[in-house]
């Protein structure tokens, strides 16, 4: 009786979550903006024409910079828009389990996440027309920006539950994914290498999720990477159910 | 059907709930009366299963709300204080939210969802996005969807809030309608439906439980014969005895 009824709730959840993003301009703004956003930036920055290669790097390349940005203005809204209008006491009171709430909007967010990505589709038949592109590197790479884009949802959708303020919640998002996007980089680990001892510099490094979506760039699916993205994906939404559920124990 | 044993809610150095106790039984309903700030609102989301009391136990039914809390939350309804509703949902698709979270589906959903909706007297306005629609119809909504999976229990805080008198006397029949199996718990500030809706009140002011009895015998304190009398007398006498000392 208990995991039907949380199915139901997730089920639910998600149903209202991914026509919540439709009924209002939110997911087609947003789809707008990716399908303008990725192949522009593919094109002017990445010089897609220049490389003279049949392959997607210049898309994925620049993938991160832009999923950075998008993916909390997506996540923002999550639990913060629930508490700013109060009908996050419609949602505890009913017989849901706060995990399937919080998972339900996740993968109503990350289907939305990636419809965007599935927006950029004509770019890879574009170079299978000019060349004979490694369509699994480009299918791998796929794979890797819609985990990434996972990772970047889920920490945003916690990040959301901390606050009743949308704004509040997209800086915290955008702020966290570029630490997360940016923890192996000279900037950061140079910032932190006087600070810190070296082991933990090297640890923050290894959260890096740019060297991890690298991986997948160049047509490698490793298991650590795969692991590596679903355990943030997990984590962000473990955190977001438990930041939720810790409003019963008070406050709003 | 409801228990409540000894409730008590501290916010920091704030007393919302202390020890608040009673019973209710179907066919009962119960006017939860008291200044703003009474603890009234911090009361019924503890037994809505949306906040946790400190100390003290909740029992819906057979279930307790804090270690069965979903078994419980199935057989209430509970329409928060604001009336919260999302805006860019229509009426009919919040009910049938809330019903398909509890488990409903298909041909039940759709006749419960349906009965929900002509109950709160929706009508036309059960298409139409919630965002565009006036203060009364979104908090018609709200109740729908409280009343659509026909709970035992009914929690409705400040369900005439803004409400124009006609809708006023519209949402207190429908009060008077479903109390016949239901338990129900209204609370509100507007004294004079209390009579016409409440078969017993409870006066609650800073989180203690001042008077439990029948409207009738809550009238008859005061000479006058009136409510709003009796609630002054009980609500002021703390800041009157201060005052004299």
């Amino acid at each position: 009786m208990s995991t039907g009824s949380s199915i139901a709730g997730l089920h639910a959840v998600f149903r209202r979550e991914l026509g919540s993003y439709f009924t209002t301009p939110l997911a087609f703004v947003f789809l707008a903006a990716f399908a303008f956003a990725a192949p522009a930036f593919a094109f002017n920055v990445g010089r897609f024409f220049d490389t003279n290669r049949a392959d997607l790097a210049p898309l994925f390349a620049y993938l991160p910079w832009l999923l950075m940005i998008l993916m909390p203005a997506l996540a923002m809204r999550a639990w913060a828009e629930e508490r700013d209008r109060g009908t996050i006491e419609t949602l505890l009171s009913l017989p849901v389990p706060v995990w399937a709430a919080a998972l339900g909007k996740f993968l109503a967010a990350w289907v939305v996440a990636g419809l965007a990505l599935a927006l950029t589709f004509p770019m890879w038949v574009a170079v299978n027309y000019l060349g004979a592109p490694d369509n699994m590197a480009i299918a791998a790479g796929y794979l890797g920006a819609f985990l990434l884009a996972g990772a970047y949802l889920a920490i945003g959708q916690a990040l959301s539950a901390t606050t009743g303020n949308q704004v509040v919640a997209f800086v915290l998002g955008v702020l966290a994914a570029f630490l997360l996007t940016m923890a192996g980089s000279p900037f950061v680990t140079g910032a932190l290498s006087s600070a810190v001892p070296a082991w933990l510099v090297e640890a923050i490094a290894h959260l890096s999720a740019l060297e991890r979506f690298s991986a997948f760039q160049s047509g490698v699916i490793g298991v650590k990477d795969l692991v590596y993205f679903l355990s943030l994906i997990a984590g962000g939404t473990a955190a977001a159910g438990l930041l939720i559920g810790a409003s019963r124990a008070g406050g709003r | 059907m409801l228990t409540v044993e000894k409730l008590v809610k501290r916010f920091g150095p704030r007393v919302a709930a202390d020890t608040v106790s009673f019973s209710l039984q179907p066919g009962e309903v119960l006017g939860f009366l008291g200044p703003n700030g009474a603890g009234k609102s911090t009361t019924m989301r503890m037994i809505a299963g949306r906040l946790e009391p400190d100390s003290g136990r909740v029992l819906v039914g057979k279930h307790d709300v804090a270690t069965e809390r979903r078994a419980a939350q199935r057989l209430i309804g509970y329409l928060p204080e604001g009336a919260p509703a999302y805006p860019s949902m229509t009426p009919r698709s919040f009910v049938e939210f809330c019903l398909r979270a509890r488990g409903w589906s298909g041909r039940d959903l759709a006749l419960a969802s349906a009965e929900a909706l002509d109950r709160a007297r929706l009508g036309d306005a059960s298409g139409q996005r919630i965002a565009t629609l006036s203060k009364g119809y979104k908090r018609r909504a709200a109740l729908a969807a409280a009343i659509a999976h026909d709970p035992l229990l009914l929690i409705l805080d400040e369900p005439t809030d803004g409400l124009d008198p006609n809708q006023k006397d519209q949402v207190r029949a429908l009060i008077r309608d479903m109390a016949a199996d239901k338990a129900i718990i209204v609370s509100t500030h507007i004294l004079e439906e209390v009579p016409a809706v409440c078969s017993r009140t409870i006066v609650i002011d800073k989180g203690r439980i001042l008077a439990d009895e029948s409207p009738e015998e809550m009238a008859a304190r005061t000479r006058t014969g009136r409510l709003d009398d009796a609630f002054r007398a009980l609500t002021q006498t703390v800041p009157r005895e201060t005052a004299a000392a």
